[in-house]
C-alpha cells in the first residue's frame, strides 16, 4: 500500500510539473507579454518601447529560466541601475529596495505568488478569498447532488427494466444533456424573471411579496446565504453532474442485483427491502464513490459557468476575469490551484477505490 | 402592419415554416421502418422506442441544418427597425415582401431569433460530428497499439493521455482559444499533428488489408493519400492549391481545441476494449496464421469493438456540442456576429430576466439536440447488447 501510494504521488508530482509548465508557456507567449506591456506602460507605446519594457522587467530571459524563477527553484533576476539602486524580481515581490535585502529565490514554493493586474492585489489573497466562496458553493452542490444521484441510481437499478427504472433513467439522460448554461438560463427565465415564468403568477396570487421567487443574481450570497439567492446556482451545477453519477450507480446496482449472494439472500427469505439495504447497497456504492471524486474537477467547468452567469464572485469567476483581462500571474496561480485540486481528487479516488474494494489487486 | 400572433398561431406558423424538415423526416422514417430488417444495427434502432425518439430529434436538427436556407424567415444577421427585444409573434413594422412576423421575437440587436436559431444548427452540425470523428480516429490509431503492443509505448501514451485529462477543460479553453494564440504557430502545429492521424489511419487500414495484392493496394492507398494529403494541406496549413479545403483561423483554433480535449478519452476507451479483446481466441488464431500486428488490430480487434465505439461516438457528438456551446458562452473563438447557439445564449443572458426568449430558444435547441444524441446512444446500446 505504501509503495503504491509513493509511486502514485511521484506520478502526480511529475504531472503537476508538466501541466504547470504548459500553463506557464501558454500564458507567457510573446503576444500575451506584449499585451501585458501595453496595459502596464500605456497602450500607445511603440514596439521598441515594448521591447525595452519587457527587457527591464525580466521577461526577455529564456522560457525555462523564467519558469524556474516563477516556481522558485532558480534565483530571481536582479539588475543594478546606473545610480546604484538594485531592482529585481525578488525585490519587487518582497517589496524591499536595499541591496541584498531580498531573498535569493522567490517563487511559488517560497510563497510569492505575484500581483494581480486586474484586482491590484496580492494573488494569494485574491485566490484564498475567492476559493472560500467557491468552497461553500461546492459544498452545497455536493450536499444536493450526491444523495439525489445515489437515490435515483439505486431506485432505478433495484428492479431493472421496471417502469420506475425507465422513467428515472430517462430523467438521468435528460439531466446529462442539459449543460449548466442551458439549465441556468431556463431556471432564471422560469423562476427568477419578473416579467415571465412563475414569479408574476405567484405575485398575482399574493403568494410571494417580492417581485421574483428566486434571485437570478447570487452576489448577495457572499454576505448572507439564503435559500432564495443560492438555490438556483446550486441546482444548476448539481443537475448536470447528477445524471452521470446516477447512471453509474444504476449500472453498478443492476450488476450487484444479479449476483449469486443476492439470489441466496432472496431464497433464504430475506425481504426485498433488507436485500437492497443490507446486501446490495454497500457493494453497489464502490463505483459511484470513485466517480463522485472524479466528478469534482468536472464540476469546475460548471462552477466557472454558473459563477459567471449568476455573478457570484468565486474562484471560477476569478479564473474567467483573469483569462479575459490577460492577468498573467493570477491566471497562472488559479491554474495551479485547479490542477492541484484535480490531481488530489484523482489520488483520493484511487486510494478510496483500493480501500473500499478489498479484492482489488495493486499491480 | 399586421397584428401580433398568439402562441397557438406561433406554433402553427413554426410548424408550417419547417415543412421541408417534416417531409424529409416522414420519407426517411417510412423507408427505414419498411426496410428495417435488412439495415443491420441502424434498422434495429426502430425496434426501441427510446432509440427512435432520439433518432427523430437528431435527424430533425440535421434536416433543419440542411434546409436552413428554405426555413429561415429573415436574414439572421440583418437588423430590423423597431424589433429590438420584440416578444415572440411580433409583427414587423414594414415587412415589404418578406415574412411579416418575428416568430420567436427579436434579440437585443433587433435580429430574428428564429432565423438565428435555425442558422445556428448549421454552425454546430458543421463542427461537432467532424471533431468527434477526428477525435475517434486519433483515439483508435493510438489506443489500438497501446493496448495491443503494451510495454513502454503504452506507458508513455497513457501518461500523455492522463496529462491532458488532468487539465480542467475550461482552463484549457481559456488558454488555448484566444486571439493571441490564433496568431502564433500553436494551432497550426497542433492541427498539423492531429489532422495527420486520419490520413495515417486510412493508409494503415487499407495497407494492412491489401498488401498481399500490390495492384489493389497501390490503387486504394494511392487514392487515400492523394485525397487525404490534399485535404490535410488545406485544413491544417491553409495551403490547398485548388482552394477547395480551408478553415478560418478561429474555426481551426476551436476545432483543434475540441479535438484535443476529446481524443484522450477515446484513447482510454479503445485501449481498454483492446486489452479485453486481445485475449480472445480469434486473435490468437490470427497470430498463429502469421498476420501482422496492424492487420490484427485494424481488421480483427477493431470490428469487434464497434458496438461500444458507435455508442460512444453518439455521446461524443453530444459532448462536443456542449463544449462548442461553452466556448460560445464565453465568447471564445467565434466570429462576432456568428449565430451559433453558445454565443447567442451569451448575448441573450444580459437581458435574461426581462426578455428571456432570445437566450431561451437556442438553449432549448441545444438541449434537444444533445438529448436526442444521448437517447440515440442509449437505444443503440440496448439494441447492440441484444445480439
Amino acid at each position: 500500500m505504501l509503495l503504491f501510494l509513493a509511486r502514485r504521488i511521484g506520478v502526480m508530482l511529475v504531472t503537476a510539473l508538466c501541466l504547470t509548465f504548459v500553463v506557464f508557456y501558454l500564458t507567457n507567449l510573446p503576444a500575451k507579454l506584449e499585451t501585458l506591456a501595453k496595459t502596464q506602460a500605456g497602450s500607445r507605446i511603440s514596439d521598441a518601447e515594448v521591447a525595452s519594457w519587457l527587457d527591464r522587467n525580466g521577461y526577455n530571459q529564456p522560457m525555462l529560466t523564467r519558469y524556474g524563477e516563477w516556481l522558485g527553484v532558480a534565483p530571481g533576476w536582479t539588475r543594478e541601475d546606473a545610480d546604484g539602486s538594485v531592482t529585481g524580481r525578488c525585490y519587487r515581490l518582497a517589496d524591499v529596495s536595499e541591496p541584498g535585502a531580498a531573498p535569493n529565490r522567490c517563487g511559488l514554493i517560497q510563497g510569492y505568488w505575484g500581483n494581480s493586474t486586474r484586482f491590484r492585489a496580492d494573488v494569494a489573497d485574491v485566490i484564498s478569498a475567492r476559493l472560500g466562496a467557491t468552497g461553500i458553493l461546492m459544498l452545497w452542490v455536493l450536499i444536493v447532488m450526491v444523495p439525489m444521484a445515489l437515490m435515483v441510481g439505486v431506485l432505478a437499478g433495484m428492479r431493472e427494466g421496471s417502469r420506475t427504472d425507465r422513467s428515472l433513467s430517462t430523467f438521468a439522460i435528460a439531466s446529462t444533456a442539459t449543460p449548466e448554461y442551458v439549465s441556468g438560463v431556463v431556471f432564471i427565465a422560469l423562476l427568477a424573471s419578473s416579467t415571465v415564468g412563475l414569479s408574476p403568477l405567484l405575485v398575482n396570487w399574493g403568494v410571494i411579496d417580492g417581485p421574483v421567487l428566486f434571485q437570478g443574481n447570487a452576489r448577495s450570497a457572499l454576505e448572507k446565504i439564503t435559500f432564495w439567492n443560492f438555490f438556483l446556482p446550486v441546482m444548476t451545477i448539481a443537475l448536470y453532474g447528477m445524471g452521470y453519477v446516477a447512471r453509474i450507480t444504476r449500472a453498478s446496482m443492476t450488476e450487484v442485483m444479479t449476483q449469486q449472494y443476492i439470489r441466496t439472500a432472496r431464497l433464504k427469505g430475506v425481504s426485498f427491502r433488507n436485500i437492497v439495504l443490507r446486501h446490495a447497497l454497500r457493494n453497489a456504492l464502490i463505483a459511484p464513490f470513485t466517480v463522485i471524486m472524479l466528478q469534482i474537477p468536472w464540476l469546475l467547468n460548471g462552477v466557472v459557468i454558473v459563477e459567471v452567469l449568476f455573478s457570484y464572485p468565486g474562484f471560477g469567476w476569478v479564473l474567467f476575469e483573469a483569462a479575459a483581462n490577460n492577468d498573467i500571474e493570477l491566471l497562472l496561480a488559479a491554474s495551479v490551484v485547479a490542477v492541484v485540486v484535480v490531481l488530489i481528487t484523482q489520488l483520493i479516488s484511487d486510494i478510496g477505490y483500493v480501500y473500499l474494494n478489498p479484492r482489488i489487486r495493486i499491480s | 402592419m399586421l397584428d401580433a400572433l398568439t402562441w397557438p398561431q406561433i406554433f402553427a406558423a413554426l410548424a408550417l415554416q419547417l415543412w421541408p424538415v417534416w417531409l424529409a423526416m416522414v420519407v426517411l422514417f417510412a423507408a427505414s421502418i419498411s426496410f428495417k430488417r435488412s439495415l443491420g444495427l441502424y434498422g434495429k434502432l426502430f425496434d426501441s422506442k427510446v432509440g427512435m425518439v432520439g433518432f427523430a430529434l437528431v435527424i430533425f436538427w440535421v434536416f433543419t441544418a440542411l434546409f436552413a436556407d428554405m426555413i429561415v424567415t429573415h436574414d439572421p444577421l440583418a437588423q430590423f427597425s423597431g424589433m429590438r427585444n420584440a416578444v415572440p409573434g411580433s409583427a414587423l413594422r414594414d415587412p415589404g415582401d418578406g415574412y411579416p412576423h418575428f416568430l420567436l421575437g427579436g434579440d437585443a440587436l433587433a435580429r430574428d431569433v428564429f432565423s438565428r436559431m435555425v442558422m445556428g444548427s448549421r454552425e454546430v452540425l458543421r463542427i461537432a460530428p467532424f471533431a468527434a470523428m477526428i477525435s475517434f480516429m486519433i483515439g483508435i490509431s493510438l489506443g489500438l497499439p497501446a493496448g495491443y503492443i503494451g510495454g513502454k509505448l503504452d506507458t508513455g501514451l497513457t501518461f500523455v493521455a492522463n496529462l491532458v485529462l488532468a487539465f480542467p477543460v475550461i482552463l484549457l479553453f481559456f488558454l488555448l482559444v484566444a486571439p493571441e494564440i490564433q496568431n502564433t504557430a500553436i494551432p497550426r502545429v497542433m492541427a498539423g499533428v492531429l489532422f495527420l492521424m486520419p490520413v495515417l489511419f486510412f493508409t494503415l487500414l487499407l495497407n494492412a488489408r491489401y498488401f498481399t495484392q500490390p495492384m489493389k493496394r497501390n490503387l486504394y492507398v494511392g487514392v487515400v493519400l492523394l485525397v487525404g494529403l490534399w485535404a490535410y494541406s488545406g485544413l491544417a496549413f491553409n495551403a490547398d492549391p485548388l482552394g477547395f479545403w480551408g478553415m478560418s483561423p478561429n474555426l481551426l483554433n476551436v476545432f483543434v481545441a475540441v479535438v484535443f480535449v476529446n481524443a484522450p478519452t477515446v484513447f482510454r476507451i479503445v485501449r481498454g476494449i483492446t486489452l479485453d479483446i486481445k485475449t480472445r481466441d480469434y486473435v490468437a488464431a490470427a497470430q498463429t496464421r502469421g498476420e501482422g500486428p496492424w492487420y490484427i488490430m485494424l481488421w480483427e480487434i477493431l470490428p469487434n469493438a464497434r458496438g461500444p465505439l458507435i455508442v460512444d461516438f453518439c455521446l461524443r457528438i453530444g459532448y462536443t456540442t456542449i463544449l462548442l456551446g461553452t466556448l460560445g458562452f464565453f465568447g471564445l473563438g467565434v466570429a462576432p456576429e456568428s449565430p451559433d447557439w453558445g454565443s447567442t445564449i451569451n448575448q441573450g443572458r444580459r437581458l435574461l430576466t426581462a426578455f428571456p426568449h432570445a437566450a431561451l430558444a437556442p438553449a432549448l435547441a441545444l438541449m434537444s439536440l444533445v438529448l436526442g444524441l444521448n437517447l440515440l446512444a442509449d437505444g443503440l446500446r440496448e439494441e447492440s447488447l441484444k445480439d
